[in-house]
């Protein structure tokens, strides 16, 4: 008996129009595949690399390695105020123009200008080329044809998406779409307390996005994480997510809250009664205002968090307790990826803040590390090709979504698939 | 601190707590980290006894050793590792082994 | 003049003429794209031993087995039922390996009563039947019955496991064992339960390690410390008494006064005084009789007899003990290398004294031919030389790299 209720079709995969079959997953272990996805979906689909406040004031600039599709960016915010991106290239002979110690790391500061290491071209902050050395020495060069080469560049809520296409099929708000867009006015500009995470995880991108994008394992992986008295009854009752939804390309998943200080005592862990903070967070919840409705809007109650999938490879994570994470999952080949996850809350006034937002942190990274540490090996055995048919139940209804729109956009040969 | 070997073994507690060690890992382990003169010194002090020590040891069952015997029998381990570096290579370390490693992942116990 | 007497072709390698007596190339030994061919010709074809069932004492025994080379992972295990059977260490639901311990990538092994995947708390028993699914009504037409373990072909003999990845295996274990092996049948194995087992990760290719234990030529000059220096002699040689081939297994026996028989300057101090050393207890019982298979060659007086299993098995026969070596290919240049020695379990602190002798002995020698053979990858990686003469005590490596020629051509 289904704790909360299915559309009418029966099931949320049905309601979605997806097959009920077994799935393949033929398109995590085949570099043929990700050859396509690179050329299909990462040179078409608009990429989130980072958020304006990474670009505090003018001069402010970040790189950004973009290994899927064998770029690199610099996003600058320029004398103007404009947020701008370029291929950090230097036009003259090809060098990496913006890097510090090691060409092949992400750098990041604020400058007035670009200037190459190699020769001293420099550049302004619109990308226009504005000093050779030596200019006399050229044949019929004319600066304003050797500018830094431009990366669309949008901005959404605060957060900065690039597309490498020569033009991007879509802006960038009609990529997003109206479920994505509706969640314009959350105050993500308020939440500028911000933990990283990053590592590099032998698994194909897609593997750990989907590890994500269900919560049935949670009772299971994550038991150990909790007392065992809270682990039993939910290993009893299983998982079942109150709310799906897909538009586009997207898909969310929303959960029910957990009400953690009403609890007993003994249900939680020691350290979470101490800290007043835990894996939903700070129990003492900052005031928002009111919250857009786009937020919730399966309208739980209570209402722990929505995950909102953007496509191809952002996490918006937004949690009831009043903060939000976000993950990306950076392809460097069929069978590795660069995972990066930011857990943003609002600043902390106090130490007692400061301390049940640490927990919650902490406690995100413990569980990051379940969900990681058995993938390569998963991936592994999936490559071996011994079992090659898998069944996915309803509550793992987007992973089917991801796949299946990943094999539209890489199955169509151009244009957006509807 | 009591001693780890019983009393008719009592000239050798000097050696025991280097060489009392219960796993070939640890035993491999201190000949490499050893000198030619500290083994040399166990090796002559205990050789002789060897079978003196087997026989001690048989008076009891293998597989309930009491701990003042099962310490002598480390000890005998330990000689017959120490025996390697001392009778056959005259170095801690085996000639022409580089920096090949095998380990010895199972063991008997004691 | 040899010591032992050559077949009438004159040379044991002329004995066996399909065999030739040119000289051979290395490259299989040093070429990635020939380790890729080896995955399918040859790992994914032949029987390949994985323990014994002494590894599976009890109803729900298990172990996990990890073969790089074919990127597999399997999990033998001992049924209810008794049986002992093996499958893909995959969970149906999503692939995420299911049985392992802290490490996915490690080996692990145990006992239970059914596999559990941590992942989403999927079930099996230890036949390989999904028995349980967390939150089956949220599935679509589940038949858990679709949905057990994948097996893998398992059978034992003479009490070694072996699995076959093929998806139909052309042999039996006992075909591909073939005569010469199996005229062990009668050997009691499965006395020597006392074990020292071994692993390492060396710097070569698998088959440069095993090359180094099926010829004897080599012992005088790497293993020099074998003899005591008072009675080594320059030029010592050294003459096995007999090689024998049967399809792709191969076999050299010794013969010659036991070490023990010697005069007590042969041996050093530690072996006169435990009475034991690299060739084992001296005064263990003899097997009686001794299983016709394991001196074909009738060789008197009898010394050892080192079975070569293709593709990655030795098995070597002291008499009253014996030894185990794997190579488990995990590159081109590299392989993970498991060994064991096994004696009827010691009664009493001399016997324990006389096993420890040798397998410390047994750990100083085979550290002398790791050290060495990342030496000869690196070299051979050079492919400055690419052809070495094989003399007749050689025969068997020449063999082995012909068998593994043509099990990748064939493919």
């Amino acid at each position: 008996m289904a704790r909360y209720p299915k559309p009418p079709e029966g099931s949320w995969t049905e309601h979605f129009g997806l097959d009920t079959a077994p799935v393949s997953y033929a398109d995590s272990v085949s570099p043929e595949y990700y050859e396509r996805e690179r050329q299909a979906i990462f040179r078409r689909a608009w990429l989130n690399v980072g958020r304006v406040e990474q670009l505090p004031r003018k001069g402010s600039y970040f790189t950004k390695e973009l290994a899927v599709v064998n770029t690199s960016v610099v996003v600058v915010r320029g004398m103007d105020g404009e947020i701008r991106a370029f291929h950090n290239v230097c036009r003259h002979r090809g060098n990496k123009l913006v890097w510090n110690e090691a060409p092949e790391e992400e750098t990041q500061g604020f400058c007035r200008q670009f200037t190459c290491k190699y020769h001293a071209w420099r550049y302004g902050l619109d990308g226009s080329l504005t000093f050779i050395q030596q200019e006399g020495e050229f044949f019929d060069v004319d600066k304003d044809q050797f500018g830094l080469v431009a990366v669309h560049c949008e901005i959404w809520a605060g957060f900065i998406f690039v597309n490498v296409a020569r033009e991007p099929e879509q802006s960038l708000r009609d990529f997003l779409g109206p479920m994505i867009t509706a969640l314009e006015c959350y105050p993500f500009d308020q939440m500028t307390s911000r933990f990283g995470y990053r590592t590099e995880v032998k698994a194909n991108w897609k593997l750990f996005m989907d590890a994500f994008a269900e919560f049935y394992h949670a009772p299971v992986l994550h038991s150990k994480q909790s007392p065992d008295k809270y682990s039993a009854a939910a290993r009893e009752a299983g998982y079942e997510a109150p709310h799906y939804q897909v538009d586009g390309p997207h898909r969310l998943v929303s959960t029910s809250g957990v009400r953690f200080w009403e609890m007993d005592p003994s249900s939680l862990k020691p350290m979470e009664n101490l800290t007043r903070g835990g894996l939903f967070g700070p129990w003492d919840k900052p005031d928002l205002g009111e919250l857009p409705a786009g937020v919730n809007p399966g309208k739980c109650n209570p209402w722990g968090l929505d995950s909102f999938q953007l496509f191809p490879n952002f996490v918006i994570l937004i949690w009831g307790q009043g903060w939000y994470l976000t993950y990306h999952y950076w392809p460097t080949s069929y069978n590795t990826h660069i995972f990066e996850g930011n857990v943003y809350f609002t600043p902390a006034t106090n130490v007692r803040e400061r301390i049940a937002q640490e927990m919650s942190a902490v406690t995100f990274k413990e569980f990051a590390l379940q969900d990681a540490n058995t993938l390569e090996a998963t991936q592994l055995m999936l490559e071996s090709g011994y079992v090659e048919r898998f069944p996915l139940n309803d509550q793992e209804v987007l992973l089917r979504h991801l796949h299946k729109v990943v094999a539209d956009w890489v199955n169509e040969p151009a244009g957006v698939p509807a | 601190m009591s001693p780890l070997l019983p009393p008719e073994f009592a000239d050798l507690e000097p050696y025991a707590g280097q060489w009392c060690l219960a796993t070939e890992a640890e035993r491999f382990e201190r000949r490499m980290a050893s000198d030619m003169d500290e083994m040399g010194a166990f090796y002559a002090a205990f050789s002789p006894r060897l079978e003196e020590a087997i026989e001690f040891c048989d008076k009891y069952p293998l597989d309930e050793l009491p701990d003042d015997v099962a310490h002598p029998l480390q000890l005998i381990h330990s000689l017959v590792m120490v025996s390697m570096a001392v009778e056959v290579f005259h170095q801690p370390k085996i000639v022409d082994a580089a920096d090949a490693v095998l380990l010895r992942v199972r063991e008997p116990r004691p | 003049m040899p010591r032992w007497p050559k077949p009438a072709e004159d040379s044991w390698t002329e004995h066996y003429p399909e065999l030739g007596t040119g000289t051979i190339s290395f490259g299989d030994s040093t070429s990635p794209e020939f380790y890729e061919l080896e995955r399918d010709a040859i790992f994914k074809k032949a029987w390949l031993n994985v323990g014994r069932v002494e590894d599976l004492p009890r109803k729900g025994s298990y172990f996990t087995k990890e073969i790089q080379i074919a990127n597999a992972s399997v999990v033998v295990v001992r049924g209810m039922d008794d049986e002992v059977r093996a499958f893909h260490n995959i969970c149906r639901h999503r692939g995420n390996k299911l049985v392992w311990d802290e490490f996915p990538r490690e080996e692990s092994r145990g006992f239970c009563r059914q596999f559990t995947c941590k992942y989403h708390g999927w079930r099996y028993d230890l036949e390989g039947n999904c028995t349980f699914v967390q939150q089956e009504g949220e599935f679509f037409d589940l038949d858990k019955a679709d949905y057990g373990l994948a097996p893998v072909h398992c059978d034992v003999w003479n009490g070694f496991v072996f699995v076959n990845l093929d998806r139909e295996p052309s042999q039996s274990v006992r075909e591909f064992l073939g005569p010469m092996i199996t005229a062990l049948d009668e050997y009691p194995f499965h006395e020597m339960s006392e074990r020292y087992d071994f692993a390492a990760d060396n710097n070569s290719n698998w088959k440069v390690f095993a090359d180094a234990f099926q010829e004897y030529y080599h012992v005088p000059a790497l293993h020099p410390q074998q003899t005591p220096v008072a009675v080594r002699k320059p030029d010592m040689g050294v003459e096995c008494a007999h090689f024998q081939i049967d399809g792709p297994h191969r076999l050299t026996t010794t013969g010659g006064v036991r070490r023990w028989n010697l005069p007590q300057e042969y041996m050093y101090p530690v072996e006169i005084a435990t009475r034991s050393g690299l060739l084992g207890p001296w005064d263990a019982p003899d097997i009686e009789p001794l299983p016709a298979g394991l001196n074909p060659g009738g060789v008197e007086p009898w010394g050892i007899t080192n079975f070569q299993i293709f593709p990655n098995l030795e098995i070597l026969i002291y008499g009253n003990w014996y030894l185990v070596y794997r190579y488990w290919p995990t590159s081109s240049n590299t392989h993970h290398f498991e060994a064991y020695l096994a004696f009827p379990p010691a009664r009493n602190v001399r016997e324990r004294v006389e096993h420890e002798c040798a397998a410390v002995m047994f750990k100083e020698f085979a550290l002398q031919d790791a050290g060495m053979l990342g030496g000869t990858q690196a070299a051979l990686e050079t492919g400055v030389v690419d052809e070495f003469p094989l003399n007749d005590q050689e025969i068997l490596v020449r063999h082995f790299h012909k068998t593994v020629a043509d099990w990748v051509g064939a493919a």
